[in-house]
């Protein structure tokens, strides 16, 4: 398993440089660059800016001199904040992202798979289409809308968290973002839960436990949820990913000072920097989950030994 | 005595008791909705209207700009100007310390302004001091910092030598850019002198926090020399990018005011809000430039046409809710000394307008058989595109076929500063800086902004003719006439709306005046 582990990793290093490469230059391609704005710039002091960030010097020199920075662990500073490099905004902001994101995740996964299991025990009865329904709801009302209801319901009118901010940290201030990113994922996994659920129920191993005369507990956790978790599993790596790196939307709407909003933020500034520097994070974080599903799946699925 | 004594200790005990339960020790912290983070608190680094605002509360110019955005006397006590106009002198204010409790002197401009101009430093708005002598030569390159026309006689005395009297100097010199940063603290930080905590300013404030998207906290300076007179003593400045957050939050009291509000909502805001919304002219002017140097938009008839059959008040009405104003001059009104030139139809109605409009099109051949098609572009905005959309349905019945380009911020000026190719485009240019000659300078030949490529040596002559005029009255009147020439004649920006600002701002705050420079400094306001 450790060199297993270890050879995901090792791997790891080419797919990075082959995302790094192809966004580098992709970057590049959209017209326009981090200084057009509306009050233009003139040749001089644009030519000046330029000179200073590197983006005088032909195309190739600029990849070389990226990728020899980026071995060094030095992203660079953001062009549009100059005040900060792309490592202090994440240092900032990541951990921020990853609390909000992280617990929504672990409480989605722990609602949405009590409410899947629920539902699938009590199929086609009342607490099934309840389950259901209000799964429906959760993963078809996005969240620019949960997120300003949050905020006129429950800050506004009962005035028992705050509108928006992140307070430095305090626990009513991450209510509202937490909830509302949960709420989708949530529902997600309260249909896979149950759908999962349902057919391990049906299949011939569970049959065999429940006719040796197993106890209810016992068929239900020991042995079929472990069949109905690896669906879960699957959705919940890339979740995961897309989760801790941040939601510009929901960190928009209640001012949390996270890193989802860079991604989108600096690719319309044309901040070279900060946008290689979030395609690199996601990456990690994308490669780095889909490992964990795999290690999972020999942990939690018998059939699956990887060495 | 001993009696006395202890009725004394007893008075002073309950007294404060009092004061501190009804709350006259408490701190005063004002949350400031500020519609964005700045990109650097760095004041040679910044080119934002956001950091303005942060920067003002930091930093203490020569000159400053008070509640009504007047020009006094900041930094410098004093002035005199030379009889030829062309140098200053400025006294430095005796006791006005930096934060650091160093005095602010003439050296510290000296210092600041030629960083300003250095190409190495890259900064956006290092023109500010283009009247300097050798300023714009610096920034190009051609001279060294040092040659730059500024010199510290003693180190209360600072003496600014210009290439040509310029009236506007003093506006200039309130500009954010042209602050005084300290030398000590940049030896000894390098580029993070800039981080909270760290940054040694010479203004009312001191920055102690700044959480990117969160808030930057700036406390009272001790050191200010008017610190007695100010009375916030903690103001935040919070990002409201989302800004129907930002109502919600005010109305929660997480804000004390905002700079913007989303004017779709604006007749809701008003029945909430009442007179703690404030709007009013801001000196901005939002406009489509044609591409002048293409045919057929070269021809100046077919230009004023198609600007003569936009319907502004429409525009003002209906797509912006009455937060910007029907504009025909490219210099919007407020400017003392000043008299706006607008075009010929500004007082027309707008029937005659539209038959007059159809009249020149067919004269030029345009018609139902030949139809005029124009492309119109603009950045990525809800109001940008809403804009365009009801000038496409105001040109239809003359004929003319308007399509519609939406690009993103960044590509649109791209294609603009590159003179790619386009029909007409949208822009905008808030001023830097109470002049005419902050607009007008768009339209001289080969400026950067100058996105028309207009060029015409009358107008240049006359814009360099008020350059050197000899008295403020004859400058003023040289460029209302380039303007009647360049904007009302032809058409080099076509102007379609003044901005205004609008801002939303808490009964509790005192002293908030409302002016076109859109500038409140905090030192300046209060708070219940």
């Amino acid at each position: 398993m450790l060199r297993y582990v270890l050879r995901r990793f090792l791997t790891a290093i080419p797919t990075l440089f082959v995302i790094v490469t192809i966004s580098f230059f992709l970057m590049r391609v959209a017209p326009g660059g981090p200084f057009n704005q509306e009050k233009g710039l003139n040749p001089i002091i644009k030519a000046n800016l330029e000179r200073v960030f590197h983006l005088d010097q032909p195309l190739w020199k600029q990849y070389l001199l990226y990728l020899n920075n980026l071995i060094h662990g030095d992203f660079g500073p953001s062009y549009n904040l100059p005040d900060f490099t792309v490592a202090e905004l994440f240092a900032d902001g990541l951990p921020i992202s990853i609390e909000l994101g992280g617990s929504a995740l672990v409480l989605a996964l722990l609602f949405g798979g009590i409410l899947g299991i629920i539902a699938a025990l009590y199929q086609n009865r009342p607490a099934d289409y309840a389950v259901i329904a209000t799964a429906t709801a959760g993963s078809t009302i996005p969240t620019f809308v949960i997120a300003p209801l949050f905020q006129l319901f429950f800050a506004l009118t009962l005035k028992w968290f705050p509108v928006g901010g992140w307070g430095d940290g305090a626990f009513i201030n991450k209510v509202g973002p937490v909830l509302t990113l949960m709420l989708p994922q949530l529902a997600i996994v309260a249909r896979l839960m149950r759908g999962s659920m349902i057919e391990s129920l049906r299949s011939h191993h569970i049959r065999t436990a429940r006719a040796l005369g197993l106890s209810d507990y016992s068929v239900i956790i020991k042995h079929a949820l472990r069949g109905a978790l690896l669906p879960i599993i699957s959705y919940a790596g890339p979740a995961a990913a897309a989760l801790l790196t941040g939601s510009i939307i929901v960190e928009t709407i209640f001012s949390i000072p996270g890193v989802g909003r860079y991604f989108v933020e600096a690719a319309l500034n044309r901040d070279y920097t900060l946008v290689m520097g979030t395609v690199v994070v996601i990456a990690i974080f994308t490669i780095v989950f889909n490992l964990i599903v795999d290690i999972l799946y020999a942990v939690v699925d018998p059939r699956v030994r990887y060495d | 005595m001993k009696v006395q004594f202890s009725l004394k200790s007893w008075l002073i005990g309950c007294s404060l008791i009092a004061m501190t339960t009804t709350g006259a020790f408490a701190e005063v912290i004002y949350n400031r909705g500020n519609s964005a983070d700045p990109e650097s608190l760095d004041p040679h680094k910044t080119s934002t209207v956001y950091e303005a605002n942060i920067l003002r509360d930091l930093f203490m110019g020569l000159m400053i700009q008070d509640a009504k955005a007047q020009v006094q006397p900041g930094a410098a006590e004093s002035f005199t100007v030379s009889a030829d106009g062309k140098t200053y002198t400025f006294k430095m204010r005796k006791g006005a310390l930096w934060s650091d409790g160093s005095p602010v002197t003439a050296d510290d401009f000296v210092y600041s302004w030629r960083r300003l101009v250095d190409p190495a430093t890259a900064s956006e708005y290092a023109y500010m001091l283009a009247p300097v002598t050798n300023a714009e030569d610096i920034t190009a390159g051609k001279k060294k910092p040092e040659e730059l026309a500024v010199k510290a006689i003693d180190p209360e005395t600072f003496e600014v030598t210009l290439n040509a009297p310029t009236p506007y100097f003093l506006e200039m010199l309130t500009h954010q850019s042209t602050y005084p940063v300290s030398k000590a603290n940049i030896d000894k930080l390098g580029a993070d002198f800039v981080k909270a905590g760290k940054l040694v300013s010479n203004g009312a404030y001191v920055l102690t926090e700044f959480v990117p998207n969160d808030h930057i906290k700036a406390v009272k300076n001790d050191k200010f020399y008017d610190a007695a007179n100010v009375k916030i003593d903690v103001v935040n400045f919070i990002p409201t990018e989302d800004r129907s957050t930002a109502m919600k939050r005010f109305e929660a009291g997480e804000l004390d005011s905002n700079d913007d509000l989303p004017t779709e909502q604006l007749a809701d805001l008003k029945a909430k809000f009442g007179d703690q919304i404030h709007i009013g002219p801001y000196l901005g002017t939002y406009y489509y430039a044609f591409k002048i140097d293409k045919a057929p938009w070269d021809n100046v008839k077919l230009r004023q046409a198609i600007s003569e059959a936009i319907d502004r008040d429409y525009l003002a009405e209906k797509v912006w809710q009455n937060t910007m104003i029907p504009a025909y001059s490219f210099v919007p009104p407020g400017i003392t000394g000043y008299e706006t030139r607008t075009t010929d139809y500004a007082e027309k109605s707008q029937l005659d307008r539209e038959d007059e409009a159809k009249k020149v099109l067919a004269e030029l051949g345009y018609g139902p058989d030949k139809p005029l098609k124009m492309e119109i572009r603009f950045n990525t905005s809800e109001n940008h595109k809403n804009t365009a959309v009801a000038i496409q349905e105001q040109l239809k019945p003359l004929g003319i076929e308007v399509s519609l380009v939406n690009t993103d911020t960044k590509t649109h000026y791209g294609l603009l500063e590159q003179h790619g190719d386009f029909d007409i485009a949208r822009a905008g240019w808030i001023a830097d800086y109470k002049d005419p000659e902050n607009f007008l300078a768009l339209c001289k030949t080969g400026t950067g902004n100058n996105y028309a490529a207009y060029s015409n040596k009358e107008y240049d002559d006359l814009m360099a003719a008020a350059a050197a005029a000899a008295t403020p009255e004859e400058r003023m009147k040289l460029l209302s006439d380039a303007e009647a020439i360049g904007v009302a004649r032809d058409l080099c920006v076509v102007p379609l709306l003044y901005y205004s600002y609008h801002n939303l701002v808490s009964n509790k705050v005192k002293g908030w005046e409302n002016n076109v420079m859109d500038v409140h400094p905090t030192r300046f306001l209060a708070k219940e």
